[in-house]
């Protein structure tokens, strides 16, 4: 029997094996940045213990880090905040005192963690790839094993270089077909999320898989697979092809030369081999896709952006049916008002699930020529400085400005209420990002999570619409 | 990890069940930078606002074993009720029952977390409140919880107590396979990245 793509990056990787005990797996790239790491650096200092391998550490600045100073930066005095400035200054101690590769605030390669790996060239097929955050999944796209962990394990990793992991079960999401127009990666995923429900990819290592993906580009895979912690699954990936060579080559840290031939054949090997069998499946069909939007406070409660918010009692499932009712209280939303009719005061185009140079684009396409609609905020935040200065150097920014939106500086902004980027209480979005859970971003913020496309259509609206409706 | 063989001292009586890690170390704690240093977010609630409770009472300070009632450490999955626990001195906690993530917790960072049968407990929690100078002996060797001619044994599974005794934690362990990760890093593939410190 064959053996899944998984399974091939799990065992490629297996340091130690031993019957009753976890498998020690090695890490290729651990990635750092500044809320997860604090305690991991202190257990290191307590115990005496040096960073093992520095070469394949990389640490950035993020989460905390505010989008609306002025470049050249120097500092921390733009950081309000007390404790995101302390989480800030100690990354950047902890980076100085354990020899770390740190891209700070300011710096022409900082960025949000799950941006600047890919566009570095850092993130490549086949590797591990470690960070103290739910959505380093978005690494699989290029067929690597990539997941989040705790602070314990970041420790771990720093330590070693190895994790001990029991070896998840495989899952296969299949699409097949065509996306119809204005239909995104972010609709597939949200589809998918809200097919399986939010622990319907719980235990699973999960490979996209069919024509939908592999006409998708780089941009679009990491959407997808940056999603696959919000219905639960340890990891998402899929596997490389020309697609993703084309992105990486030339690359900062890509293969050269002799390298790139021996790289690019060994890649090539990096896919499920026929008779793989998966411990389970979940197959949809793109054609019957449209643009998708959350109603509702987590990732799988959403729908096709023509229905209406759905009324509770038609959930079969008694703790769905609470967890809806929850949900419509919390957002404010009566069942049975169409979704195209649900005014929002804010649209936030960024962060790791759609703050690449792609998303941009598409958003601006959609904004061209047109207004944000009176009353309502729009913000759009590149996922790295690169991406900002490339959105730039295409005069994307002016398109933005000119509509009446707000161009920012780099970082994860308002997908999480960590930095000065917030929903007021009550106040409600349409969000390119990956959570929409209660007071996400912000204390008493209403969130739906969008398309690039479905966000930009929105703000010039003023309620949820696609492209086709302007 | 310090190692874990022999343990005698002084304990509290901490009669509540459903103990949650939030009450543990409220989540307020859990912005800090720091490994150490969490004795002062110990039960900080009741600490603060019951004149009475137990940790406040002088015949406890300076005990090293808490002695709690059934469901300790549920909710939160955070490691600072460990550390919380292990900063203010406590060596050891008896319950009847354990939360999983906190007993996981807690025998990884090594503060060891000891099943006694309830009415057990109950009989430690008098005769500590009838004498707070009582010692116990919490010993993983012989597997018993010992006082005032009281012999209970415990269970505790043969890898997680050799790892208690060795003082190996996860980094501990993996360590010993030093030989094995050296190994590997020098077959890995020659053009995967490398950072430049």
């Amino acid at each position: 029997m064959g053996k899944t793509l998984a399974e091939k990056l799990w065992d490629s990787h297996v340091v130690h094996s031993a019957a009753g005990e976890p498998d020690l797996l090695f890490i290729d790239m651990h990635l750092i940045h500044e809320v997860t790491s604090p305690q991991a650096f202190e257990g290191l200092r307590l115990a005496g213990r040096p960073v093992h391998r520095p070469d394949l550490t990389l640490a950035t600045e993020d989460h905390n880090t505010p989008t609306d100073y002025t470049l050249p930066l120097a500092g921390t005095a733009s950081i309000k905040d007390d404790v995101s400035r302390m989480q800030i200054e100690t990354l950047r101690k902890n980076c100085a005192e354990f020899g770390v590769r740190l891209y700070p605030m300011g710096d022409a390669e900082q960025g949000i963690v799950h941006v600047i790996g890919p566009q570095l060239g850092i993130t490549q097929p086949g590797m591990t790839i470690v960070c103290g955050d739910s959505h380093t999944s978005t690494h699989g796209a290029f067929g690597a094993l990539a997941f989040g962990i705790g602070t314990s394990q970041v420790e771990h990793v720093l330590a070693t270089q190895t994790l001990p992991m029991d070896r998840p079960k495989t899952m296969a999401v299949t699409v097949n077909g065509e996306l119809p127009e204005g239909v995104t990666p972010k609709d597939v995923i949200l589809a998918v999320i809200a097919k399986t429900g939010t622990g319907g990819g719980q235990g699973y290592m999960v490979e996209y898989r069919g024509s939908t993906f592999e006409q998708m580009s780089m941009e679009g895979r990491m959407t997808v697979c940056n999603m696959s912690i919000e219905w639960g699954a340890r990891a998402g990936m899929i596997a490389p092809d020309e697609t993703t060579f084309d992105y990486l080559k030339g690359r900062d840290h890509a293969p050269k030369g002799a390298e790139w031939d021996a790289a690019v054949e060994y890649w090539t090997s990096l896919r499920t081999d026929d008779g793989a069998e998966f411990d389970a499946e979940v197959t949809l069909d793109a054609s019957t896709l449209t643009p998708f939007v959350t109603w509702g406070t987590n990732p799988g409660q959403g729908a096709p952006l023509g229905a209406t918010v759905p009324d509770p009692s038609d959930f079969a499932d008694e703790s769905d049916r609470v967890a809806a009712e929850k949900a419509l209280a919390y957002m404010g939303l009566q069942a049975g008002t169409p979704l195209r009719d649900i005014k929002v005061d804010t649209v936030f185009v960024g962060s790791c699930t759609n703050g690449r140079i792609e998303d941009l684009r598409a958003a601006a396409k959609i904004i061209d020529g047109r207004k944000v609609a009176d009353g309502v905020r729009m913000l759009v935040v590149p996922g790295s400085v690169r991406v900002r200065k490339q959105a730039e150097q295409e005069g994307l920014d002016a398109i933005f400005t000119a509509a009446g939106a707000e161009w920012r500086q780099a970082g994860c902004s308002m997908c999480l209420g960590m930095n000065p980027d917030q929903l007021a209480p009550g106040e409600r979005s349409a969000s390119t990002s990956n959570r929409n859970f209660e007071g996400r971003q912000g204390k008493g913020g209403r969130t739906h999570l969008v398309s690039p496309l479905v966000a930009a259509a929105t703000a010039v609206s003023g309620h949820l619409a696609s492209p086709a409706d302007l | 990890m310090d190692k874990f063989t022999v343990h005698t001292g002084t304990a509290v009586p901490l009669r509540r069940s459903n103990v949650d890690t939030d009450q543990i170390i409220p989540a307020v704690y859990l912005k800090r930078v720091t490994r150490t240093g969490f004795e002062d977010g110990l039960f900080n609630a009741w600490r603060t606002n019951e004149p009475d409770f137990v940790l406040n009472q002088p015949q406890y300070q300076g005990a090293t074993i808490l002695v709690a009632g059934p469901d300790f450490g549920t909710g939160s999955s955070r490691e600072h009720a460990v550390w919380a626990l292990m900063d203010y001195g406590f060596k050891a906690v008896i319950s009847p029952r354990f939360a999983d993530i906190f007993r996981g917790n807690s025998l990884k960072a090594g503060l060891l977390t000891v099943v006694l049968d309830e009415k057990v407990v109950q009989r430690l929690w008098d005769d500590i409140e009838q004498d707070p100078s009582t010692e116990v002996t919490v010993d993983l060797l012989e597997r018993q919880v010992r006082w005032s001619g009281e012999v209970h044994g415990f269970e505790l599974d043969d890898y997680t107590r050799w790892r208690l005794l060795e003082g190996l934690d996860d980094i501990g362990l993996t360590l010993r396979h030093a030989d094995e990760v050296e190994a590997y890093e020098a077959s890995r593939k020659p053009w995967l990245p490398r950072i430049a410190v």
